[in-house]
């Protein structure tokens, strides 16, 4: 139903091109896959196809190109990867739109920023800790009846409700020049628990990232979640806080969401320099 | 008093809030999910979630008719007694969401605003935008981590649950399960263990669900000795947007909002839909259905949809089914504050704004109303006795099942916006019930046999290895296997149910079960093999599939979502008042007969050594609200009614005379 041009362009074949990467550590290369063109295919069904052939263009057999992927209409933020140079999600990279762009191929990458666990898929536990971080969630006293919540004005639902739609996809970290990659490699000998807690130090002194940020300015816009407000703006204002925000604004512009990041970190930067002043006044 | 440690499997609505509870009264949980669970299914929920509230209960409403209008959707197949604790629980677990900061959608005052949503006459349906499920899910997961980062809950995302342990009493002590990543497969002792994932509509190939729904976890309890309830209900959502790689869901609360759905009356009429005028438009479901008009229930909305396109051949398009819903006479802000996010899927998916063109839609496997066996204790007011440790116990001892997993809250059809109530529902629900069972035990985690866990592990590795290993020079594909059995299921056993055709159908499902058990695969590597994973997993829909096959050949009666054209009762015909009496009077009969023999749950038990599944029927509690015919759009209604009430009348009379005497 996606208004093309002429059915005349359509190629009788797709090229596919996936860098892919048997393991941690493992050096990448590229496969070219070749799959009968069929209109309406978005990057999902193509790596179906993919996977059921687990054939190279020129017949050799290879196992399945793995990838991370869940709901498949762009709420749940498992397929981000890189597609013809763009990060994004696969499953609304509509094949008919990327050949209007690139008609001789499509180029599948995993993310940048994000350990390659194999082929596209990704390690992405870091996005988890930053939520952590910040404290992203409100403090409620217990989980039994306590009645409703504070009444909530209809402005502060709109203002809240864009932010609250991060599903912590990774495009708007992985597009941010400030948020380098950490790939911690695991000690002989090391268990689980210490090496999540290395790994977890790590995170905690690099950038925490505009997703987090902006989580932060959520809970700290909530009746009850800004009781903690001023323990959000310490871990906002410490290692790897605000203040490594470079303003690329790169974040913004690949938000699949469309979630006002920027407007995000700039309501942070302001309640950071509040924070720090009255901090040095003690209180 | 050691620490008790309890296993949930799925990160869902469910599994996130029996977590969320069993933390908060002290329990240690190890949290297992395929996915992290911020990214499972229950975020594809769009429309909302029911419970009574302060302005319906102002027009009529109360929690009672919460469970009438429940049970009367569901066609009286829903266990009565946890319904009722589930509607009376309702408003609670609004005000909790409230609480826990989900951005619900506020009146000009500041209240949770509502909708009205198919099946009921009030507007019950709290909604975040039209992304419900995901807002409510994030509170959830919210409030995980932070239970988390408290240390009372540890994470294994990308998990992938294998099955129950028991000891030799039957007892469940523990789970197996894979990492997705390294494939180590392990031991997770416990004091006892929650299934809370989901439904398998991946068991049709393509339905609404996501990728992780495919049904194994529940088929492996099941394989272990766990009973499996009401599979053939599945449900079929009226609308959804045709795709190659899924059947995207389009949220009832198009039609809550005022979304009216069309065809045009000259078939395949090529004109642009708005240059078509309303008298060559035929609104059907407004026509046959005044009350409800749009909103109908589910399984109705479908059946008309569907018997538009397949037998009045009045498909909007002539290649594929579709007819249209409509939304581009509401104005395009209201459309925006209330439906954003759907339209935008729409958009983002079809290419086409659906505020400036009518929606093309058809329905898609949706939900799976049965699920694993699991027990209740009624209480004396007729709800759940709270804290009892029985309360959704599985019939494996200290295996629990809630959420869509579990079968008794929907019936034979469930109500638009009722699943999110009764994940999160069962899952605050039965925590006490999980700590009080634990605690009445003399053995914990703690203590369960080394030789019972690793007995486990190595029943697992053996299997996994002869996957990889065992078939060289086999041909079978199992992403093909998938696709042949996804076909023969969307074919025989979704909308219309016909034996002949459920019973060629199990035959041919037989066959590929056989075949699918010696896959060849194409990645026999032991680094994120998400080939073997697939093939465990569709393997394990094979039981599933069965049940699903099975149930609905031996079922001869329309209920709900199971619908067979062959034994459908028939509208009154007569135009003479005594002979439509007449009538009247021999439906009532043959519905009551209908009732003696299929008012029961089908419950599936599986015999490992013919690969199939014994089936049975179990009496369903219908104490609270007697079972009444389902008439919704039926020819001659009201007379059927009319007899119906005076029979009860006259049985209560009876009841109240014998009662006297």
């Amino acid at each position: 139903m996606i208004a093309l041009d002429s059915a005349a362009k359509r190629p009788e074949f797709i090229n596919v091109r996936v860098r892919r990467q048997d393991g941690p550590g493992k050096e990448p290369y590229w496969q070219l896959f070749k799959i009968p063109y069929e209109p309406e295919l978005n990057v999902i069904s193509v790596l179906q196809r993919i996977a059921a052939q687990a054939k190279t263009s020129d017949g050799q057999q290879v196992a399945p190109v793995t990838w991370d992927c869940g709901c498949l209409e762009e709420v749940c933020g498992s397929c981000t990867m890189v597609i013809n140079g763009r990060v994004r999600q696969s499953c609304s990279a509509l094949v008919d739109r990327l050949l209007e762009d690139n008609p001789d191929e499509l180029v599948l990458e995993p993310m940048n920023k994000f350990p390659v666990v194999r082929d596209l898929m990704v390690d992405r536990q870091r996005l988890f800790r930053g939520l952590e971080k910040v404290k992203a969630w409100v403090p409620v006293d217990s989980y039994y009846n306590m009645g409703s919540g504070e009444r909530q004005s209809q402005a502060t639902q709109e203002q809240n409700y864009p932010l609250s739609q991060c599903m912590s996809c990774g495009c708007c970290v992985d597009s941010c020049p400030q948020y380098q990659k950490i790939e911690l490699e695991r000690m002989p000998n090391e268990s689980d628990e210490d090496f999540l807690k290395r790994q977890n130090e790590a995170f905690d002194e690099a950038f925490v990232g505009p997703h987090a940020i902006s989580q932060a300015m959520l809970f700290n816009n909530h009746p009850t979640g800004k009781a903690i407000a001023d323990e959000r703006m310490d871990a906002l204002t410490d290692t790897g806080g605000i203040q490594m925000c470079g303003n690329a604004q790169n974040c913004v512009s690949v938000c699949p969401k469309e979630i006002p990041l920027t407007t995000s970190i700039g309501r942070a930067g302001r309640a950071a320099t509040v924070h720090t002043i009255k901090k040095w006044f003690g209180k | 008093m050691s620490k008790q440690r309890v296993v949930v499997i799925g990160g869902g609505l469910a599994g996130l809030s029996s977590t969320m509870k069993l933390a908060e009264l002290g329990v240690q949980v190890d949290l297992l999910s395929l996915t992290p669970v911020k990214r499972s299914h229950s975020v594809c929920a769009q429309g909302g979630i029911n419970s009574c509230n302060d302005q319906t209960r102002q027009v009529g409403d109360s929690e009672w008719k919460h469970l009438d209008d429940t049970v009367y959707g569901g066609d009286f197949l829903n266990h009565q007694p946890p319904v009722k604790e589930m509607a009376y629980w309702a408003p609670k677990v609004v005000d909790l969401m409230d609480r826990l900061g989900v951005p619900f959608n506020r009146t000009g005052e500041g209240f949770i605003d509502r909708r009205r949503f198919g099946g009921t006459l009030y507007k019950r349906t709290a909604f975040a935008g039209a992304t419900t499920g995901q807002q409510l899910l994030y509170g959830l997961d919210e409030q995980v981590r932070r239970q988390e980062a408290l240390g009372n809950v540890r994470k294994f995302e990308f998990w992938d649950f294998l099955g129950p342990i028991q000891d030799e009493t039957g007892r469940c002590r523990g789970a197996v399960a894979q990492d997705l990543v390294s494939m180590e497969i392990r031991a997770f002792p416990a004091d006892a263990v929650v299934v809370a994932t989901g439904g398998c509509g991946l068991v049709y190939g393509r339905s609404t669900m996501s990728v992780f729904c495919n049904g194994s976890a529940a088929s492996r309890c099941f394989q272990a000795g766990a009973k499996y309830g009401n599979a053939e209900f599945i449900q079929v959502h009226p609308t959804a947007i045709p795709g190659s790689d899924k059947l995207r869901l389009m949220s009832e609360s198009a039609r809550g909002e005022g979304g009216r759905v069309w065809v045009p009356r000259k078939p395949h009429d090529s004109r642009e839909p708005d240059n078509i005028p309303t008298g060559e438009r035929y609104y059907f479901l407004e026509d046959r259905y005044p009350e409800y008009g749009n909103l109908v229930p589910r399984d109705i909305a479908t059946r008309e949809i569907f018997d538009i396109c397949v037998n009045d051949g009045l498909s909007v398009d002539s290649e594929r089914m579709c007819v249209y819903l409509d939304l581009t006479h509401i104005p395009k802000a209201e459309l925006d504050r209330k439906l954003g996010g759907i339209l935008e899927i729409y958009e983002k998916f079809q290419g086409v704004d659906p505020r400036e063109e009518p929606m093309r839609i058809f329905p898609a496997v949706h939900y799976s109303m049965g699920g694993l066996w699991a027990d209740y204790v009624r209480s004396s007011d007729g709800g759940l006795q709270a804290g009892a440790p029985r309360n959704h116990m599985t019939n494996i001892e200290g295996l629990y099942a809630i959420g869509e997993c579990d079968y008794h809250y929907h019936g034979a059809n469930r109500l638009g916006a009722n699943s999110l109530l009764s994940c999160i529902f069962t899952g605050l629900f039965t925590g006490p019930s999980i700590q009080n069972y634990i605690s009445n035990q003399s053995g914990g985690y703690g203590d369960v046999e080394a030789s019972l866990l690793s007995g486990a592990v190595t029943k697992q590795k053996e299997r996994h290895d002869n996957l990889l290993t065992g078939n060289p020079g086999s041909d079978e594909n199992p992403y093909l296997i998938h696709q042949e059995l996804g076909d023969i299921m969307t074919r025989a056993a979704t909308v219309v149910r016909r034996n002949d055709q459920l019973k060629e159908s199990i035959g041919k499902v037989d066959e590929l079960h056989e075949r699918i058990m010696k896959v060849n695969l194409a990645d026999s590597g032991g680094w994120s093999n998400q080939n073997v994973i697939f093939a465990k997993s569709v393997q394990d829909m094979f039981p599933i599939a069965k049940c699903i096959l099975k149930g609905a050949l031996n079922r001869d009666e329309c209920r709900g979502a199971h619908f067979k054209p062959d034994f459908q009762r028939p509208s009154l015909t007569a135009e003479d008042p005594a002979e439509r009496r007449k009538q009247a009077e021999a439906w009532c009969d043959t519905f009551a007969e209908n009732n003696e023999k299929y008012l029961k749950s089908t419950i599936a038990s599986y015999d490992a050594n013919s690969m199939q599944p014994d089936l049975t029927y179990e009496d369903v509690d219908t104490s609270l609200v007697p079972p009444r015919p389902r008439l919704y759009g039926l020819v001659g209604a009201e007379d059927i009614e009319q007899v119906w009430k005076e029979r009860s009348g006259e049985k209560k009379d009876k009841d109240v005379t014998l009662a006297a005497t």
